[in-house]
């Protein structure tokens, strides 16, 4: 494993309201260079919410995002893909239309590091093998197990070759079995040495991947450090399983 | 003055047009491309009773109202909710829905050219009339008094009986009517029913002072989309406020530059609107 | 590049060569409808370049349209410039307002677009005629060249295959990929970089360059141009039923639209010229109701049910 290197990511009192409500309240993290790091928190507590912040789904309502210096907040989603920030989506969102060559072509056209052609082509068979889609490849989209098709995604969101690569909830739904493959698959991208931001409940997940972990409860970051740290935290519990 | 006069009296039925407009495309989703010529179909009933039997306008918006009830009704029912219920997607509705009311429009307006392919020209109460210092025609102050009756009427009954709650309460969340158990396609069939039954009677007051003819519809279609995007998607209020303002600057704009300009100045209000606003006057931005 | 790519593009090619002896074969009537059929193969071909994809139903043509035409009348009658220099200005004027029109409701959902470009053609003409009415007189607008019949009908074929060309060079690019995944999955699209309302306005102006050069072709038959006859709000109409009669999801659905609409409409109009506008009704709903995919799609059912 690489060793988390300098910060690439600064979050920095990141806002956002919806009307009167406030779903991230004055959140501040950083993230560095080939580091795991877990957004971590009970359900509603402005999780998928900072995502879509950092991915730039919508722009914040106050407060900043940087990403080696370069202010990403504010930007649209297209410029922060552009500047090699990828996403999964909490509910999977392959495209059906496309081939399966041709959906992780899509994360490589557009992206960060950009390929096309028959490069692109060979890239995006290259990683379909990688993620374990390699028998698969002629199939139709739509006829892929649940699993297969968050492996997709995932090599749709590498096929950019991005800084920092958000996953957002990506392994929720899965059975048994199909965790345990899906951690190995993370683990594996760890070992690579990529910087990832995971938002997740499956508290095995977190241990055995992240390097670090943000905590949220209503919007806000109520703790920070070492998986084992953060989850005996007092107030974590409290968070988590109520005040009784 | 003139022009504030003018332009409030027809901003006044506009607005009646615009929220019969709101209620099919804010609550049924249907965006209906051919609500201008149910607006047209009003004025050539009150032009043929009023030349055939000298029936006042306002009587025959009395049974115009009715009818135009059962026959968008009937429209909803055996053309639009196959469309609905055939849809994978808002985005497939909407395509079909404006695809299939251009088809009506374009049916409508060719029955109607067959009908009486003139002008609807006949003089009701076209007698000076003094308000505020300003002289207008009496048919003209009229078809207001007519359009804020029904507007008032429709606003109370949507915001103080059972089935206009409901009917609100689709237009906020079509998912969360569904689940407090509003009978969503009943309420859908209804608001557009309804909104074609006001549409119809603007239409018919609109006559009293406007000449209109069989093709003309289109023109207020397109005004009732401005007015219904300018006052926000299912907003009653914004809808009225919205054609007030139209009705003016429509009204400044014929009186002191130009009267084949007004759909030029009614574009660069959309444009305003879409560029600055696009959730309305009043909207809230949404994510 | 695949091997059916090629042999699309050669069938193409194929079609043109056989388009352009027409003119050879025939004069006279039945040389008028395959000009019309011709103007529309174009017109309904740039139209669905852009509303193919993106599913967005443009209503705009009579306006891009009107400006070729209007311009060049214009530029030859009151300014004496040739109809070259004309053809050449024109459809960048039709570019400008597309890039105008698009940037201003391509953000948003479909149905701004479809309400903006519905009187679009309506508020330019009223624009114009107050602009000549008033500063420059209303004098009649004529355009004199020696262009016969047969040379309107092979400039028209030229740009319905240049047309083509550059749609089958879209597909095939970073830009048409761009609209494949917009389609699927707008969303998405934004995430992977793809600035999707850039991409949906860059088609839009290349649909308005052809339309507008369709008008500025046509123009010399009419020899008489004055704004209500160019901005036509009925071409607009007709145009989008075609194309969708004959499919939106492939390039050459168009073309299979077009033609026998033109032939079933030329009839209409003479034996019915006053029932024109309901038959167009009647079309519409046919369409929706019975053939939504069009002929492409009832001819892909066809070929999938014999192969499976």
């Amino acid at each position: 494993m690489t060793k988390p290197g300098r910060t690439l990511l600064k979050v920095q009192g990141l806002t956002k309201r919806f009307g009167g409500l406030v779903a991230v309240d004055n959140m501040t993290f950083d993230v560095h260079e080939h580091e795991v790091l877990g957004l971590i928190g009970p359900n509603g507590s402005g999780k998928t919410t900072t995502m879509n912040l950092i991915s730039g789904a919508f722009p914040p309502s106050g407060g900043s995002i940087t990403m080696n210096g370069q202010r990403l907040s504010g930007l649209a989603a297209h410029q922060i893909a552009r500047l090699g920030v990828s996403r999964t989506f909490q509910l999977v969102r392959v495209l059906p239309g496309l081939s399966l060559v041709d959906n992780v072509v899509a994360g490589a056209a557009f992206g960060y590091r950009k390929r096309w052609g028959a490069e692109a082509e060979t890239f995006a068979r290259g990683l379909l093998e990688r993620i374990g889609l390699g028998e698969h490849m002629h199939l139709p989209v739509g006829s892929l197990t649940y699993i297969d098709q968050k492996r997709l995604e995932l090599a749709r969101a590498l096929a950019g070759e991005p800084e920092v690569l958000l996953l957002d909830e990506w392994l929720a739904g899965l059975n048994p079995t199909e965790l345990q493959q899906g951690i190995e698959l993370i683990s594996e991208l760890r070992r690579e040495g990529r910087t990832i931001i995971l938002v997740e409940h499956v508290m095995d997940a977190i241990r055995s991947l992240c390097d670090r972990c943000v905590v949220m409860n209503s919007g806000a970051k109520i703790a920070e450090g070492t998986p084992h740290d953060v989850l005996s935290d007092p107030e974590v519990i409290r968070a988590y399983l109520g005040d009784e | 003055m003139d022009i504030l006069v003018s332009g409030l009296l027809l901003g006044g039925t506009y607005a009646l047009v615009a929220m019969g407009l709101n209620l099919q495309y804010g609550v049924a989703r249907i965006m209906n491309l051919a609500s201008g010529e149910m607006l047209v179909l009003g004025a050539l009933a009150a032009f043929w009773l009023f030349t055939a039997a000298q029936l006042s306008p306002v009587l025959t918006m009395i049974m115009v109202a009715p009818l135009a009830f059962i026959g968008n009704w009937l429209i909803y029912q055996l053309l639009l909710r196959p469309l609905v219920r055939r849809a994978k997607n808002q985005g497939q509705l909407e395509v079909d829905s404006i695809l299939a009311t251009f088809g009506m429009s374009f049916a409508l307006v060719g029955i109607m050219v067959a009908i009486h392919g003139e002008y609807f020209t006949y003089s009701y109460l076209a007698n000076p009339f003094e308000i505020l210092g300003t002289t207008v025609a009496l048919n003209r102050f009229v078809a207001f008094v007519v359009a804020v009756i029904i507007g008032v009427a429709l606003v109370l009954w949507l915001n103080f009986t059972r089935p206009g709650t409901a009917v609100r309460a689709v237009s906020v969340n079509t998912e969360a009517a569904k689940l407090v158990g509003i009978n969503v396609p009943r309420m859908s069939a209804l608001s557009f029913a309804l909104g074609g039954a006001v549409t119809a009677a603007g239409g018919t007051l609109i006559s009293t002072f406007i000449t209109l003819d069989a093709s003309v519809g289109v023109i207020f279609t397109m005004k009732a989309l401005i007015i219904v995007i300018m006052g926000g998607v299912g907003d009653m209020r914004g809808s009225i406020i919205a054609a007030l303002l139209l009705g003016l600057v429509e009204t400044a704009v014929a009186t002191l530059i130009d009267p084949g300009l007004t759909l030029v100045s009614a574009y660069l209000i959309f444009l305003g609107i879409l560029l600055f606003r696009p959730q309305g006057l009043f909207g809230k931005r949404t994510t | 590049m695949t091997g059916n790519g090629w042999k699309e593009i050669g069938l193409a090619a194929g079609l043109v060569v056989l388009a352009a002896l027409v003119p050879l074969a025939t004069d006279g009537y039945w040389l008028s409808i395959a000009v019309t059929a011709m103007m529309y193969i174009a017109l309904a071909t740039a139209w669905t370049l852009f509303s193919g994809p993106t599913h967005y139903i443009s209503l705009a043509t009579g306006a891009f349209f009107g400006i070729g035409g209007y311009l060049v009348a214009t530029g030859m009658s009151d300014y004496d410039i040739s109809f070259w220099v004309m053809a050449a200005v024109a459809p960048f004027v039709a570019v400008v307002l597309a890039a105008l029109v698009g940037a201003a409701t391509l953000r948003l959902s479909g149905i701004y677009f479809v309400i903006f470009t519905l009187g679009l053609a309506e508020m330019i003409r009223g624009l114009v005629s107050w602009v000549q009415n008033n500063f420059l007189g209303s004098r009649g607008l004529y355009v004199l060249t020696d262009f016969t019949e047969a040379h309107i009908y092979w400039m028209l074929l030229a740009i319905a295959a240049v047309v083509y060309l550059i749609g089958w060079l879209i597909e095939r690019s970073r830009l048409g990929f761009a609209m494949k995944i917009i389609g699927n999955d707008e969303g998405v699209a934004k995430h992977l970089g793809i600035n999707t309302a850039a991409a949906k306005v860059a088609l839009f102006m290349v649909t308005g360059y052809f339309t507008a050069l369709v008008g500025v072709v046509i123009a010399p038959r009419y020899s008489y141009i004055e704004p209500n006859l160019v901005f036509s709000p009925e071409l607009s109409f007709l145009v989008v039923i075609m194309a969708l009669l004959g499919g939106t999801q492939r390039l050459w659905g168009p073309i299979v639209g077009v033609i026998p609409f033109t032939l079933i409409w030329e009839t209409i109009s003479v034996s019915f010229p006053n029932a024109t506008t309901f038959y167009l009704g009647l079309s519409f709903l046919l369409i929706v109701y019975f053939i939504p995919n069009g002929f492409v799609g009832l001819i892909e059912k066809l070929v999938k049910r014999r192969h499976g």
